[in-house]
């Protein structure tokens, strides 16, 4: 069953919370004498993880021929095209790039190529970047050929389509450090594995896209096609692949910005000289300067790549009759056309046209490193007081909870009993001021937070937990996502990883606590000045396309190794989608409503709060989702730079080549995020009946 | 006029809903109860948007199917043409069984035999507008030249020329459904499909539409079944007309017949306004041929 309106009634109605929060009273109380209420008991677990590695070494022998068969083909393909891009002179890559760019997105586009592509070669990293490249020009046209292939079969067998729908979201949600050990084994070292890793990352947004295309072809078209006569292959290539290609070329936008992102992520495993590999080396050795030159190469290519294949599919759907004579029909074809045929032969045979000469590389890691290294000497002293502030104010009273947190030590206070009241009192006093104005969703979410904040995420007896995220999955989505959210909670528990969870669930509730609201306001602040809407618009678009290694070079510069730098690259990371979908949500208010308030007499800021704001809450709540999804896939990457939890585990387990743990704690974060994607939909879907729209 | 029948359907039924409404509609058609048949299904959460459906549509004559929204007009046609299993009853196109053609058959039959327009166009946004009406030409394997030069010659018939490399989004709406109506042309079929084919249309284009149908059937005499909604142009248009109600057919007759001698309330509430229409002109006998 869906969920409806009434589950969300009854989070509202109070009833199911009084037998939840007896519960936790219960709990509460009995934690310091029941041992097993504190902290799950080691001898209830079991280890999933043992088991997943003897069943790889099991199955990697028995597997290891066909897979050699596949991973040969796949290294081959990649030798080829790695072959024929370093083989290419650069001269002619370079005007073969921008006439592409030209012809996708006109003279802007182009001149941004020039720049990016000028930067690239000059910093000396021409080979590096067409290494990278060649892995994502592999792996796009392989992945969106199977995702086709994988859509249209979902989209003609239903039972398909229901297997597949939740594999889709595992693979997306799957760290894919996870997934790299089992893929190393299966297929053996070497760049064929980030390869895979990127394909099974990409593959799924051409999977949905194939099919959300497909069943969005109007159903008149296809009965206009089968009217017609059209056989069952003639009626799915000729009508509805056709009407459908719009949404399938954003799908291949997002297929190839998948690959991109998962190929740099791949290079931790080493193996090929790609650009990933240089960030991530020159940023374990802490040079900064260096991974700051590399970071902004892996940024551009990202951002050409984006404009590129989003111009395309833009454009080529739309394209009106040429009215150019013959000739002259295909100028960008008759360019690439004359520049292999003018300067391609004498760039083989002159040494500097033909591979990019290490003398023209403009050597300016030293300037950037000196310049780096005054800039963050003069500014070390406060960031190192926001940094403890940050720690000890914020992520471990959340961790640990106000009751461990509060010493001398940290605080320079006691907590007190007396402040220990206060503390109670002033959390009563929010509940009851949101009760009071009529939101009792508000009171139990202050609540909530009120005593995460007094235990932590640590501190909190697990039944506690347990019991109260069954109580709001199924508030949101009904016993369907309840039984998810049980499921998700059960299996990390009974995998022993409940601490490490929990500490992941820290830091991200801190991230999201931080930067949805933050995302909220900036959002709404675009949504109602147009200047500051266009402002970060070009922002948001880099952000997004930006693969999340690149995030981590600044902070890691400013802040160091620590659970600190990991909590701001989560919160940089998260902070877009909350931006976007509430300028989104404010601006798609209906004009008409708006305009009634206007009528009514409201100022600005009741139009805002009384009228917008109570309609953009469905999409705001997506927004919401997105944040913790996002928040939950930095996660993984977040952990490079020193974490303690869930991102840790697998990324240990990549050191230790442990695919059992790794695979279960990057299960346990996909489950997580799965679950919560679930909560927010089924809210976003009943406060959006609640408005009737 | 050639009176022999062209397409003649039987007892048609067609049962939206569950497994156990759609067998309640099987067993129970045989019995010539409807209304019965019908309350069985709705108890069974199903809903029978087409009961115990049964006419017969001579060659060369514009057969109309006329009633309110939901009354199960779309269905019927859709039934038809196949593009929805009817559940249960006999279509004859020819004296032939078209409900046991198979697969292939269907295509076949499709390909040369009938041809739809859709209320809302079902152009390909993809293919200009002389791609559109080639379409069916191609499908059948024809050659680029010959399907191309077929298709100007279909764009002639509709006055269209002039538009061949315009898209369908380029085009004004009755101009999309003169590509519509010239697309479903191209194939030559006998029989001819039109689901509310004018009904997207302002009333002044309509009317030109109309006017233009009239005048290429002149030419053509296909044999023809027209759902509308408005009984004005189901007056206007019609040899015969039958009127549903609730998936079943309430009255079938010439139009004057329909008008002068309404079977029902229903009917005669129904036709109220192309009554009093004429009423006014005060030549109803002239004005229905
Ligand atoms: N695929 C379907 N599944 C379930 N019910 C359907 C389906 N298609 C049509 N119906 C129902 O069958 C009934 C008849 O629908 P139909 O489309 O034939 O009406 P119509 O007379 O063509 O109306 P309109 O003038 O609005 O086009 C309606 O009540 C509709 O809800
Ligand atoms: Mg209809």
């Amino acid at each position: 069953m869906r969920a409806s309106t009434g589950d969300w009634r009854g989070l509202r109605s109070g009833a199911f919370w009084v037998i939840c929060v007896a519960i936790c009273v219960i709990c509460f109380r009995q934690a310091n004498t029941s041992e097993w209420i504190g902290s799950f008991p080691k001898e209830w677990t079991f280890g999933i993880a043992d088991q997943v590695n003897t069943a790889m070494n099991w199955l990697v022998p028995k597997l290891s021929g066909p897979l050699h068969v596949v991973s040969t083909i796949l290294g081959f393909l990649l030798n080829v095209t790695r072959g024929v891009l370093a083989w290419t002179p650069w001269p002619v890559a370079f005007c073969l790039f921008v006439i592409v760019a030209h012809r996708a997105g006109g003279l802007p586009l182009a001149v941004f190529t020039v720049v990016s592509l000028a930067y690239v070669a000059v910093t000396g990293y021409w080979e590096r970047s067409m290494n990278t490249l060649a892995l994502v020009g592999v792996a796009v046209p392989l992945s969106v050929v199977l995702g086709v292939q994988a859509g249209i079969l979902c989209y003609r067998y239903k039972w398909l389509n229901s297997v597949m729908q939740p594999l889709l979201d595992v693979m997306q949600t799957l760290p894919a450090f996870a997934y790299l050990i089992p893929i190393l084994l299966l297929f053996g070292f070497g760049p064929v594995v980030g390869l895979i890793a990127s394909m099974i990352f990409s593959i799924p947004p051409m999977v949905r896209n194939t099919i959300l295309g497909l069943q969005r072809v109007p159903p008149e078209i296809s009965e206009a096609g089968l009217i017609c006569g059209c056989n069952r292959r003639q009626l799915l290539w000729w009508v509805q692949i056709p009407a459908a290609l719009p949404q399938m070329k954003i799908g291949m936008n997002q297929t190839t910005m998948a690959a991109l992102s998962m190929v740099i992520i791949a290079a931790i495993i080493g193996g090929s000289d790609d650009v990933g590999w240089a960030v991530l080396n020159t940023m374990r050795k802490a040079q900064f300067g260096p991974s700051l030159i590399a970071g902004l190469v892996i940024a551009l290519m990202a951002m050409l790549i984006d404009r590129i294949s989003l111009n395309f599919a833009k454009t080529e759907t739309a394209a009106p009759a040429d009215a150019r004579p013959g000739r002259w029909r295909h100028p960008h074809g008759l360019a690439a056309l004359a520049v292999i045929v003018i300067i391609l032969p004498p760039s083989l045979f002159i040494e500097q046209l033909h591979y990019y000469p290490r003398e023209w590389v403009w050597d300016f890691t030293g300037q950037i490193t000196t310049a780096l290294d005054t800039f963050i000497a003069s500014t070390s002293g406060a960031l190192e007081s926001l940094k403890r502030a940050g720690l000890f104010f914020f992520l471990l009273p959340l961790r640990i909870g106000l009751d461990q947190a509060v010493s001398p030590y940290s605080w320079g206070i006691e907590f007190t009993p007396a402040l220990r009241i206060a503390y109670a009192g002033l959390i009563a006093a929010g509940s009851a001021l949101a009760l009071g104005s009529g939101s009792r969703t508000g009171a139990i979410f202050i609540a909530i937070w009120g005593v995460l904040f007094y235990y932590g995420t640590i501190g909190i007896p697990w039944p506690v937990f347990v019991c109260t995220i069954a109580m709001l999955a199924y508030a949101a989505g009904g016993a369907g996502t309840a039984a998810l959210a049980l499921a998700t909670m059960i299996f990390i528990l009974l995998n022993g990883l409940w601490e490490p969870a929990m500490f992941s669930a820290a830091l991200c509730g801190a991230a999201i606590l931080l930067a949805f609201p933050l995302g909220m306001a900036i959002g709404t602040v675009a949504a109602e000045v147009e200047w500051v809407s266009k402002a970060i618009r070009p922002v948001n678009d880099t952000l997004q396309t930006m693969p999340q290694f690149v995030y981590l070079i600044p902070f890691l510069m400013l802040f160091q190794v620590g659970e600190f730098t990991a909590l701001i690259v989560v919160i940089a990371y998260a902070l877009v989608p909350a931006i976007r979908y509430t300028e989104h949500g404010l601006r798609s208010v209906p004009v008409a409503s708006v305009e009634a308030g206007r009528a009514a007499g409201c100022t600005e800021g009741q139009l805002l709060w009384w009228v917008k704001m109570p309609q953009a809450v469905p999409e705001i709540m997506l927004g919401l989702n997105q944040t913790v999804i996002c928040a939950l896939s930095m996660l993984v990457i977040a952990a490079l730079v020193g974490t303690r939890g869930l991102g840790q585990q697998v990324y240990v387990a990549l050191g230790k080549a442990d695919s059992g743990l790794g695979l279960i704690a990057g299960l346990s974060i996909a489950l997580v995020a799965i679950t919560t994607d679930r909560i927010l939909q089924g809210m976003s879907r009943s406060s959006k009946q609640a408005l009737g729209l | 006029m050639n009176t022999s029948v062209k397409l003649s359907c039987r007892n048609l039924w067609k049962t939206y809903g569950p497994h156990d409404a759609l067998e309640a509609t099987r067993s129970g058609a045989g019995s010539g109860n409807t209304i019965a048949v019908m309350e069985r299904v709705r108890q069974l959460h199903g809903l029978a948007a087409c009961a115990n459906v049964s006419f017969d549509v001579m060659r060369g004559e514009i057969f109309i199917l006329m009633g309110l929204s939901g009354s199960g007009k779309s269905t019927a046609l859709r039934c038809l043409s196949r593009l929805v299993e009817p559940t249960m009853g006999e279509i004859l196109i020819d004296g032939e069984d078209f409900t046991a053609k198979s697969p292939r058959e269907l295509i076949e039959f499709r390909r040369h035999k009938m041809g739809m327009v859709f209320q809302n166009f079902g152009l390909m946004p993809h293919l200009t507008v002389l791609e559109n009406i080639a379409f069916p030409l191609r499908v059948q394997g024809i050659e680029l030249t010959e399907r191309n030069e077929r298709a100007r010659d279909m764009m002639r018939l509709v006055e269209l020329d002039g538009r061949e490399n315009s898209y369908p989004r380029q085009l004004s709406g009755g101009q999309q459904q003169r590509v519509g109506i010239a697309r479903s042309l191209a194939g030559n079929p006998d029989i001819w499909f039109l689901d509310e084919p004018f009904s997207a249309l302002d009333p002044l284009i309509r009317r030109q539409m109309q006017n233009q149908f009239l005048h290429l059937q002149s030419s053509l005499h296909k044999t023809i079944i027209f759902v509308t909604h408005d009984i004005s142009e189901a007056v206007r248009l019609a040899d015969r007309i039958a009127i549903m109600k609730g998936g079943e057919i309430v009255q079938i007759g010439a139009p004057r017949e329909i008008l002068e001698n309404p079977a029902n309330e229903y009917v005669e509430e129904f036709t109220r306004d192309a009554r009093e229409g004429l009423m006014i002109r005060g030549a109803a006998g002239a004005d229905l041929k």
